[in-house]
């Protein structure tokens, strides 16, 4: 149930009061997808490859078998599990100002995340992404309105393998104020150091209850698995209270059954294990469901998002987060298309659509092309204007004697226009002015051919100009590089 | 004193209030303020000042409209002052607006006239529905340098060419020009009706009207 919002945040522009409804599964649809999902837990089991997780299982008295590491798990065990969760909790972020509330009643989004080639601001060559990718979109992500937290955006393959994740998480921090939520810490090493790092941002280990500037999101290894280091990354979280989510791909046909509904069951299997082994271990521990499932594609198996299917799932997973009464962090703007183009733009908009109308808490990513591959700064603003139309559409019509503007409707009459209508003045602002649209006079059009791709460009390239956030404290930044070399080779 | 006053009559342009321009030229006259004065150095800053808005993107069309609106207000009030000292303000020029006939679409060339108002043409708006010798007989009644004429449809757009060849036969061209616009009016059939000027939107067709009078530089 939404409750009420927070104050204006600083420089954060998130979906809240929707005034729009949709209804995707119906109450008897998600009973039947829990009760498949308990069966499944119960009789086919999830792998759990991680000693300190079945260990943890056994002593609740799950079915354990210790040389294939799958679990079984008697439905009352799960159900008693999730209901520990909480409901609802902030993320924090380094400028207070703009910590961010999962709460049902707020849609924030966030920048995609893991990718591995950019398209050169400056050259429009696609190369690898490097560090200071990684620095210059949270910076370009910092001075958006939209983008309310950040993924690491692109891998930083110039940095050490073994503390990549901690090169990257300081890369975020330094260049932004806004909440950190990396998708690339998943061994004890580097979450321990994270969470020493997160802890410096927070005022203490002790503090990041309250202050949990970092949150954690793992994935899952469909069909019915987990991945050791990132069950034991995230129990190391959730001791501290660094919120923790885990995240389903399965994918229809490969991954995970064909129909729509048997890879809900699948997905929500195994993301429904994790939340309960870390309520089991730390219960109260704030958790997340997050899920990017879509179909594969028939002719070459790629998973690369989009397509009916992934706009389906993006609004159903979130009826099944509201179920366990958890927060969700949705997949959303995922696409096959190369370049910025109709097809990025279609998938981009139906997918956010989806997943905010039924309010999903957190809703990545914006800026990826070709399967959440390929950085595009272009992309990444287009997005940005793509999450601004929901927002407005999700606010839906008001209707009362201002908006039914009967005073306005006299003074013209018939024939004539409002145009120099004093409620047209007082009302006109809330129209969307839209950044990126093309609604010129054709001969403008014609002396230039441009378009939005140029238009987003150039709104990034002068961003990453012009804009400087508050700078991370130099000591802090310092005890940040010492952590990270402690971790190094 | 006048100071204050021209201040406040820039304002109420910019706040689009005609009531409040109107207020301000009567005010202008009991204070036996020049109406040229109350004009230039009041009410034109404020059109100017909207315009440069507009065109940084920061003002809207509704704003530019309402400018206009509060303008035309205030010069209803002050040109009967002008006549009676035996002066006239400066214009750029005359224009007969009209919709084609059998057309009843209003809104662009109204909106046309409104800005062509407030850049200081005299607009003489016809309506709709105007047939070719209603207009060409307006335009050599008030000695119009332009004709701008309106259609919102395919099956209408060609009367516009009928009141150009009109003119042609009467050898009123160069003499009056013929501007035209509408939603189905591109640049070939401009050219194939042999019309001077064409403009997209309201604002461009100001600057078009300005080129035809040979006044683009102001």
């Amino acid at each position: 149930m939404p409750r009420e919002g927070l104050m204006s945040q600083k420089n954060i522009k998130t979906i809240s009061n929707p005034k729009l409804k949709l209804e995707v599964l119906t109450k008897e649809d998600v009973q039947k997808i829990h009760n498949a999902t308990l069966q499944i837990i119960e009789k086919v089991g999830v792998r759990f490859p991680s000693k300190r997780a079945l260990e943890i299982w056994e002593a609740v008295g799950a079915e354990v078998d210790h040389e294939k590491k799958i679990v079984r798990v008697k439905p009352q065990i799960i159900e008693d599990a999730i209901k520990k969760a909480p409901p609802a909790y902030k993320l924090a972020a380094r400028d207070p100002q703009q910590d961010l509330q999962l709460d049902g009643n707020h849609v924030n989004l966030g920048t995609d995340g893991c990718g591995v080639e950019v398209i050169d601001i400056n050259t429009g060559e696609k190369r690898t992404s490097c560090l200071q990718d990684v620095r210059d979109i949270a910076r370009i992500a910092d001075a958006t309105e939209e983008v309310a937290f950040h993924w690491v955006a692109v891998s930083a393959q110039d940095a050490p393998v073994e503390a990549r994740g901690l090169h990257e998480l300081k890369a975020v921090w330094e260049s932004s104020t806004k909440h950190v939520q990396t998708e690339s810490i998943y061994n004890v090493e580097e979450a321990k150091a994270a969470i020493e790092m997160a802890a410096l941002l927070a005022g203490g280990k002790d503090k990041l209850k309250d202050r949990p500037v970092l949150s954690l999101m793992q994935c899952t290894a469909p069909p019915l698995g987990h991945d050791g280091g990132s069950l034991d990354a995230a129990l190391l979280a959730a001791e501290v209270g660094i919120p923790t989510g885990f995240m389903t791909m399965a994918a229809c046909a490969t991954t995970g059954p064909t129909t729509m509904a048997g890879n809900l069951a699948v997905g929500n299997a195994e993301v429904i294990t994790a939340t309960a082994l870390l309520q089991i271990a730390f219960p109260g521990a704030p958790v997340f469901y997050a899920a990017a499932q879509t179909a594969s594609d028939l002719k070459t198996g790629a998973y690369t998002g989009g397509g009916p299917e992934d706009f389906l799932f993006g609004a159903a997973t979130n009826v099944l987060a509201d179920f366990y009464n958890i927060p969700l962090s949705m997949g959303a703007f995922a696409t096959g298309a190369k370049e910025p183009n109709w097809q990025a733009g279609l998938e981009g908009a139906m997918s956010s659509f989806m997943a905010s109308v039924v309010m999903s808490d957190m809703l990545l990513g914006c800026g990826f092309l070709h399967g959440s591959r390929i950085w595009s700064y272009a992309e990444m603003m287009m997005d940005c204007e793509i999450f601004s139309i929901v927002h407005k559409m999700m606010q839906g019509i008001e209707v009362n004697d201002e908006t039914l503007a009967m005073d306005s409707i006299a003074n013209v009459g018939p024939g004539g226009h409002y145009l120099a209508q004093k409620h047209t003045r007082k009302h006109m602002r809330e129209l969307f002015m839209p950044q990126f649209m093309d609604r010129r006079p054709y001969s403008e059009w014609e002396t230039k051919k441009d378009d939005a791709r140029d238009w987003a460009l150039s709104k990034a390239r002068k961003t990453l100009k012009e804009h400087q956030p508050d700078p991370l404290d130099e000591k802090i930044g310092q005890e940040m590089d010492r952590i990270i070399k402690s971790v190094e080779k | 004193m006048s100071e204050e006053l021209y201040k406040e009559m820039a304002q109420c342009i910019i706040d689009g209030d005609s009531d409040i321009s109107a207020e301000l030229a009567r005010k202008s006259i009991e204070l036996n303020m020049h109406p040229l004065d109350a004009i230039t150095k009041g009410f034109v800053i404020g059109v100017n000042y909207i315009g440069d808005q507009f065109g940084k993107g920061e003002a809207f069309l509704p704003e530019l409209v309402m400018a206009g609106e509060a303008m035309k207000a205030a010069v209803a009030v002050l040109e009967p002052e002008l006549l009676k000292l035996g002066e006239a303000r400066e214009m750029m020029g005359k224009v007969v607006l009209a919709t084609v006939e059998g057309d009843i679409h209003e809104i662009g060339k109204t909106l046309v006239g409104t800005m062509l108002s407030a850049s200081g043409f005299e607009v003489v708006d016809l309506g709709v529905d105007q047939p070719a010798d209603k207009i060409i007989g307006k335009a050599l009644e008030i000695d119009a340098q332009i004709i701008g004429m309106s259609a919102l449809l395919t099956t209408t757009m060609v009367r516009q060419r009928e009141v150009i060849e009109e003119l042609d036969k009467e050898g009123l061209r160069p003499r009056i020009k013929v501007m035209v616009g509408g939603a189905p009016i591109t640049r070939d059939w401009v050219e194939k009706i042999k019309a001077d000027g064409y403009s997209e939107d309201a604002i461009g067709a100001v600057k078009i009207a300005k080129d035809l009078v040979g006044k683009g530089d102001q």
